[in-house]
């Protein structure tokens, strides 16, 4: 083998601290080492030419370059190698920077250390063989889960572009929390009425298939072929028949059976109901849980009315798989309860609050309704107990973020812009009304974000206090809240009328679940991990699955549209090549001495290991063996590590490979 | 029964009824209290602000006396020795170190597994329905406010007792009596605890807003299970209305002077004529129902 050898300085940062030439020297003489030299800036364009020129001039088929960490240039040397006609795995980095001139001081050790870094690549390729980057099909098709802002946003987005979208949402309407809002901050414009537009966009979109009432029930596959089990729940109604005519809401007898989900218990809706006027798809879906026909077999008076024929009180659960290419998580956030104490630890939660004892003790989404003009009161300003309007209103905020005794340690975002904008449309609407605002801190962070809040204080007259509020009863009809001024170092007693509570942004209760399903990672609370917090944003774990929205952590309205069309520009990126290049940094198996244990299945993090039938030449299996699905494994070890008769090898890092740079570090000594 | 039993400084000293009417009551519940032979203070609120050795040391060596002694539960009925003796046990089974210092202090090895009883457990122990099957007389007409105090629930993480927020364990016993347990705001409020002797005008202040907030809930009667509670409660009562007048008395009884009541047992026995506040109405409105009945 020839083998050339390339020294970076890196300007000054290797250069200083290991004396370049020298290595470049010592290197000279290793067995197999045909040429050796440094040189300044091996990146720089210059730097390249000179590795391809070297190649060309000394016949080379193996490079090794003493330089900074793979993760910066790797890929850079393998392009300028491959351009000169070496397979892009036959180059080697010996990370001199990070590992070596950035951590020591003393000249002579490190260089010393250098050519020790550099020989033991050296020795490793040798035993490197060429590799070609594996190639899989795209199914040019997306998945979106959920169908809240973010979700609305990417299928669009995706489907503007060309492709087809199929959007999962559990609800009966697609719409999220969105569809609940008011008015949004920090411009005071209405929700629903730049949202709606939106959600028929979606409906009539000819590139987008809307399963609304429907859950991802199961996924197999890999990047660019997901094969996705989708339920679609029974709303025993047949949308292919229905019109959305409504008469069969407006005749259900059972009219107010169920607290209504969209207005967040305060109101109450029929057992036959459409969550809210503008629902995209307007198919109503009937509660089963409620409904007189499913309890006593009688009544049947929606199917009577139904001039189509829609009502279908046998239907089913379906089961629809789809092939896509593409996945996109969206499935947004709930908020952190405040109606009981959380069955599995008991301090979690707040009791001096009234645990959801208190009617006029309400959370941000109720507000929401309450100020709504879609909500029980048509927007008007009344408190749930009696109907009045509050004329003394406590706002607070971190109720459960920034808590961890009793709720979470992260802080949930939203929470002070959107108590400044309650505070300020309450205002809007009482003229003479006081409300007050306990917050720890104002984190308003954001365009024209800062501005808002002091519009609260400055124009609207909401009076900030900086500190926690210790209790909440009720006196006399008055909800007592008795909190401390910190700025001011007394305690504060309000006897207020209602009080709203800013509660935490928290994952969807079963994310941790669909997760697990879609094999992707998750944090402790249940937020789906990004694959890097700066640079890989809208990734996921695994490869193919993006995600965008709260689903990922607190978020607001702007954050999320921007998330969601990030995660389909990079859905749109694996749908611009027909074949898919990946690394063939894989494992193979021996399918000759592997015995079949399947240890590396159960380690495999990502369900790449699965099982093969070895048949005779009459059809007869043989055996059974281990066989590595190369679209999913992500070349991470683990059953190379875990396989006891050494079947399984990395490509790339074999144990021959490991070997001989190990070897020749011992060599030393 | 038997029940191993730590009754601590208070229960011989200032809460006296406290101590009579507990063994009153078990003796009529057929369950025997073996007292720790050779106890000794258990720290109070003295010692872990002076040592945190002490503190674990001094509670510890009566956790050692128990266990030797043969004993695998034990009830300390005054709040304040039932959290020294919890956090005691707890800082030994979770630090190495104060273990190691603690066991080479005291000369003996130190294992776990004796549980410790507060009043109210003790009672949910020995079982609701036979406190019910005890009942002689009808005090259903009682509006009775569970008052917790601080000790018994916190911190949460070692007692891991009741909701330190929203506690209903003392409620559930008193309905066992066929009293009412009324709802109100300030069972876990503070009492002003040992500010009673050095700015007893705090003690005062604060109490006097949970007296209110009983009275306010039409509370006939105060529960507790803290002899410090009780003496915050009621012997500063007095005091309280002198300064601020216009309010009624209000007897303050410990929870097990309440089940004593509903048993029919004698009021002496049970050191209901210690108390500051004369409990003298609340028994004659006693007999008055038990001879309409």
């Amino acid at each position: 083998m020839r083998i050339g050898v390339f020294i970076c300085h890196c300007g000054e940062n290797i250069g200083r601290t290991v004396d370049c030439p020298s290595v470049a020297k010592a290197c000279a003489n290793f067995s197999g080492v045909v040429h050796a030299e440094d040189y300044k800036y091996m990146c720089s364009d210059p730097g390249q030419n000179l590795i391809k020129q070297a190649i060309k001039e000394k016949n080379l088929d193996a490079v090794v370059v003493g330089s900074c960490s793979p993760h910066m240039h790797e890929k850079t040397f393998r392009k300028a190698c491959s351009d000169a006609g070496i397979n892009p795995y036959l180059v080697e980095m010996a990370n001199l920077r990070e590992h070596c001139s950035w951590i020591h001081d003393d000249v002579p050790l490190a260089t010393k250390k250098a050519i020790d870094l550099v020989r033991m690549l050296v020795e490793k390729v040798k035993f490197n063989e060429p590799l070609i980057p594996i190639r899989v099909p795209v199914t040019k098709r997306a998945l979106v889960i959920g169908g809240g802002i973010s979700g609305i946003q990417a299928s669009l987005d995706i489907a503007n572009a060309g492709y087809e979208v199929v959007l999962v949402e559990k609800e009966p309407s697609i719409g999220g929390h969105m569809s609940q809002l008011s008015e949004t901050f920090p411009t005071l414009d209405c929700s629903q009425c730049i949202l709606t537009p939106r959600m028929v966009e979606v409906y009539q979109h000819p590139r987008i298939k809307l399963m609304s009432y429907s859950e991802v029930e199961n996924v197999e596959g890999f990047i660019g072929n997901f094969s996705v089990t989708i339920r679609k729940k029974a709303r025993s109604v047949k949308d292919e028949l229905c019109t959305g005519c409504g008469l069969c809401v407006q005749k259900c007898p059972i009219k107010k059976v169920a607290l209504s989900d969209f207005d967040e218990g305060l109101a109450t809706r029929p057992a036959m109901y459409v969550p809210f006027p503008q629902a995209v798809p307007n198919i109503p879906v009937i509660d089963r849980s409620v409904c007189t026909y499913f309890k006593t077999g009688k009544c049947q008076l929606c199917k009577k009315v139904c001039g189509r024929e829609a009502i279908d009180f046998e239907q089913q659960d379906q089961f629809i798989k789809e092939d896509v290419g593409a996945i996109i998580v969206a499935t947004g956030y709930k908020l952190y309860t405040i109606d009981k104490k959380p069955d599995d630890n008991p301090i979690k939660g707040y009791g001096e609050y009234g645990y959801g004892k208190y009617k006029n003790v309400i959370n941000g989404l109720q507000f929401e309704r309450i100020a709504s003009a879609s909500g029980p009161s048509s927007g008007e300003m009344i408190r749930p107990s009696d109907k009045t309007v509050p004329k003394k209103i406590v706002f607070i905020q971190c109720v459960g973020s920034r808590d961890e005794s009793k709720g979470f340690s992260y802080c949930s975002k939203i929470c002070c812009m959107y108590t400044a904008k309650h505070a300020m449309l309450y205002k809007h609407k009482v003229h003479d009304g006081e409300a007050y605002v306990f917050y720890m801190d104002i984190r308003a962070g954001g365009k024209n974000y800062d501005e808002f809040v002091r519009r609260a204080i400055e124009e609207d007259g909401v009076k900030y206090i900086r500190g926690r509020v210790s209790k909440i009863f009720e006196e006399n009809g008055k909800l007592i809240v008795k909190g401390e001024d910190t700025i001011a170092g007394v305690r504060v007693e309000i006897d207020a009328d209602m009080v709203v509570l800013a509660t935490a942004m928290t994952a969807q209760s079963d994310s941790s679940k669909l997760a697990q399903t879609l094999s992707v990672s998750y944090d402790k609370y249940g937020f789906i991990n990004e694959a890097h917090p700066k640079l890989k944003p809208v990734e996921t774990s695994t490869g193919g699955i993006f995600i965008a929205g709260a689903c990922n952590a607190p978020r607001d309205i702007p954050d999320s549209v921007s998330m969601a069309s990030a995660a389909a520009a990079k859905a749109l990126v694996l749908f611009g090549s027909d074949v898919l290049e990946r690394e063939p940094v894989v494992a193979k198996v021996n399918e000759a001495t592997c015995a079949g244990c399947f240890y590396c299945q159960k380690v495999c993090a990502y369900n790449a290991v699965e099982q093969k039938e070895i048949k005779d030449r009459q059809g007869n299996v043989i055996k059974v063996v281990a066989y590595v699905n190369s679209g999913l494994c992500q070349g991470c070890g683990t059953c190379n590590a875990t396989c006891p008769s050494k079947s399984i090898e990395l490509l790339g890092f074999k144990d021959d490979q490991i070997y001989a740079q190990i070897n020749s570090f011992a060599e030393v000594f | 029964m038997n029940f191993g039993y730590y009754p601590g400084c208070s229960l011989s000293g200032t809460a006296k009824e406290f101590n009579l009417s507990l063994k009153e009551v078990l003796k009529n519940l057929d369950t025997d209290l073996q007292e720790i032979n050779d106890w000794c203070c258990c720290g109070a609120s003295s010692a872990h602000s002076a040592s945190h050795l002490l503190a674990i040391a001094l509670p510890a060596r009566n956790l050692m006396l128990a266990k030797e002694q043969g004993m695998t539960e034990v009830v300390a009925p005054c709040a304040a020795c039932f959290n020294r003796l919890k956090v005691s046990q707890h800082e030994l089974k979770t630090d190495e170190h104060i273990r190691i210092k603690t066991e080479e202090l005291l000369e003996t090895k130190y294992s776990d597994g004796l549980e410790v009883l507060n009043l109210i457990s003790l009672f949910q122990k020995i079982g609701l329905d036979k406190i019910k099957s005890h009942n002689k007389i009808d005090i259903s007409h009682l509006n009775v406010a569970c008052y917790y105090g601080c000790l018994l629930l916190r911190p949460y993480d070692i007692l891991k007792f009741d909701d330190p927020e929203k506690p209903t364990l003392m409620e559930e016993v008193v309905k066992a009596t066929g009293a009412k347990p009324v709802d109100w705001n300030f069972k876990v409020e503070c009492c002003g605890a040992a500010h009673s002797i050095a700015h007893t005008e705090i003690v005062e202040n604060l109490s006097m807003k949970i007296l209110d907030d009983a009275v306010h809930h039409k509370a006939d009667v105060i529960v507790v299970a803290c002899p410090m509670c009780h003496s915050n409660l009621d012997m500063r009562q007095k005091n309280i209305i002198k300064h601020n007048p216009g309010r009624m008395e209000i007897p303050i009884l410990y929870l097990s002077q309440l089940i004593g009541l509903s048993m029919g047992l004698n009021h002496k026995k049970l050191g209901l004529d210690l108390h500051f506040i004369d409990t003298a109405p609340l028994i004659a409105s006693l007999i008055e129902k038990e001879v309409a009945v």
